[in-house]
C-alpha cells in the first residue's frame, strides 16, 4: 500500500479512486480530523496551535502571507508523507472563499520536485475524456504496485 | 479513533441514499447515519466505517463514492443549524465534482467491462445525407 497525495487536497473523485485500488488517500480531512480530535482547538482548521507556524515556517518564509504558513502547517506534512501524487491542473475549483492561489502553487511545486511519482490530469468535459481519466488514474495506481 | 466519511451517489445511479442507510442499519454495526441529499455521512468507529464503507460500495461499485470528512455529523463548528445557514466549508468542492461525477462513473463501469480506451478521439465525422435519413427514420418511425 501506498500513500498518495491528490491534489486538490479535498477532492472526493481521487481519494476514492485511490482507495478502490488499495492505497491509502492523503486528504485534508485526515489532518483536519486530526485537529477536531485535539482538545482545546475551538474552530480547527481555522484555529491553530502554537507548533502549527512552526511546522508553517519549513515550507514559507516568514515574510510569505501568513494564511499561506497555516495552510502548509497541514499540507506540509502530508506532502512529506506521500509516495506518490495524483495532481489536477486547473485549479479553479480550489480558489473558492477559503482556498489560496499561493498555496496552491506552493504544494504544486513541492509536489513536483520531491521526485515521486506524479501524474497531471485535467478533469473530464466529456465521456471519451472521463474514461482516458479513470484509465490513466487505474493504470499509474496499479504501477505503483 | 472515531472516523466519519461521506458517501456521494452519482445522479446515474438507482440507490436513494436511504437504500444506503436501510443497509446500514441491516449491517448491526454502531454506526451513525445522516441522511442527506447527496448520499449519507456515517460515523463510526474507523474499522467499522471501514468495512460499512467496502459493504456500501458494493451496492453499485461505479457510482457511490466515498470520502473522509473531518468533522462528526451534527458538529455544531460545522453544522448549519448552529452557524445560522448558508452553505458549509467545502460544499462548493463537493458541488464541482458531483457534476463530473456520471461522467466518472462511466468511465469506471468502462473499466469494470474491460473496455479498450483509444488514446485519442478520431476526428467526427458528419453523417451523410442517406445516414442522416436512415437516423430520422430510426428515430420517428
Amino acid at each position: 500500500m501506498v500513500k498518495v497525495m491528490v491534489y486538490p487536497p479535498t477532492s472526493m473523485i481521487l481519494a476514492d479512486l485511490v482507495e478502490r485500488t488499495g492505497h491509502e488517500a492523503l486528504v485534508v480531512s485526515k489532518e483536519v480530523r486530526k485537529k477536531v480530535n485535539t482538545p482545546g482547538l475551538d474552530s480547527p482548521p481555522l484555529n491553530m496551535t502554537p507548533d502549527d507556524p512552526k511546522k508553517g515556517l519549513k515550507y514559507a518564509a516568514v515574510d510569505v502571507p501568513s494564511g499561506v504558513r497555516g495552510r502548509m502547517a497541514l499540507l506540509g506534512p502530508m506532502i512529506e508523507e506521500a509516495d506518490a501524487a495524483i495532481v489536477i491542473r486547473g485549479d479553479d475549483c480550489t480558489l473558492g472563499c477559503t482556498g489560496c492561489a499561493r498555496t496552491n502553487e506552493l504544494t504544486r511545486f513541492l509536489l513536483k520536485t520531491k521526485r515521486i511519482p506524479l501524474i497531471e490530469l485535467d478533469y473530464p468535459e466529456d465521456e471519451f475524456s472521463a474514461k482516458q481519466f479513470v484509465h490513466k488514474i487505474r493504470e499509474f495506481l496499479e504501477g505503483l504496485n | 479513533m472515531k472516523s466519519t466519511k461521506y458517501v456521494v451517489t452519482s445522479q446515474d445511479s438507482d440507490v436513494l441514499p436511504s437504500d444506503i442507510a436501510l443497509k446500514i442499519y441491516e449491517l448491526g454495526r454502531e454506526i451513525n447515519v445522516k441522511e442527506t441529499c447527496f448520499g449519507v455521512i456515517i460515523d463510526g468507529e474507523e474499522e467499522d466505517v471501514e468495512a460499512t464503507a467496502k459493504e456500501i460500495r458494493a451496492m453499485d461499485p461505479s457510482n457511490i463514492f466515498i470520502k473522509d470528512r473531518g468533522f462528526p455529523p451534527g458538529d455544531p463548528r460545522r453544522c448549519r443549524g448552529h452557524r445560522g445557514g448558508g452553505a458549509r466549508p467545502g460544499f462548493y468542492m463537493m458541488q464541482h465534482e458531483s457534476e463530473i461525477l456520471p461522467l466518472i462513473s462511466r468511465g469506471l463501469a468502462a473499466e469494470a467491462r474491460g473496455e479498450e480506451v483509444p488514446s485519442s478521439i478520431g476526428a467526427k465525422k458528419r453523417p451523410s445525407l442517406e445516414e442522416l435519413e436512415v437516423m430520422i427514420n430510426e428515430e420517428f418511425s
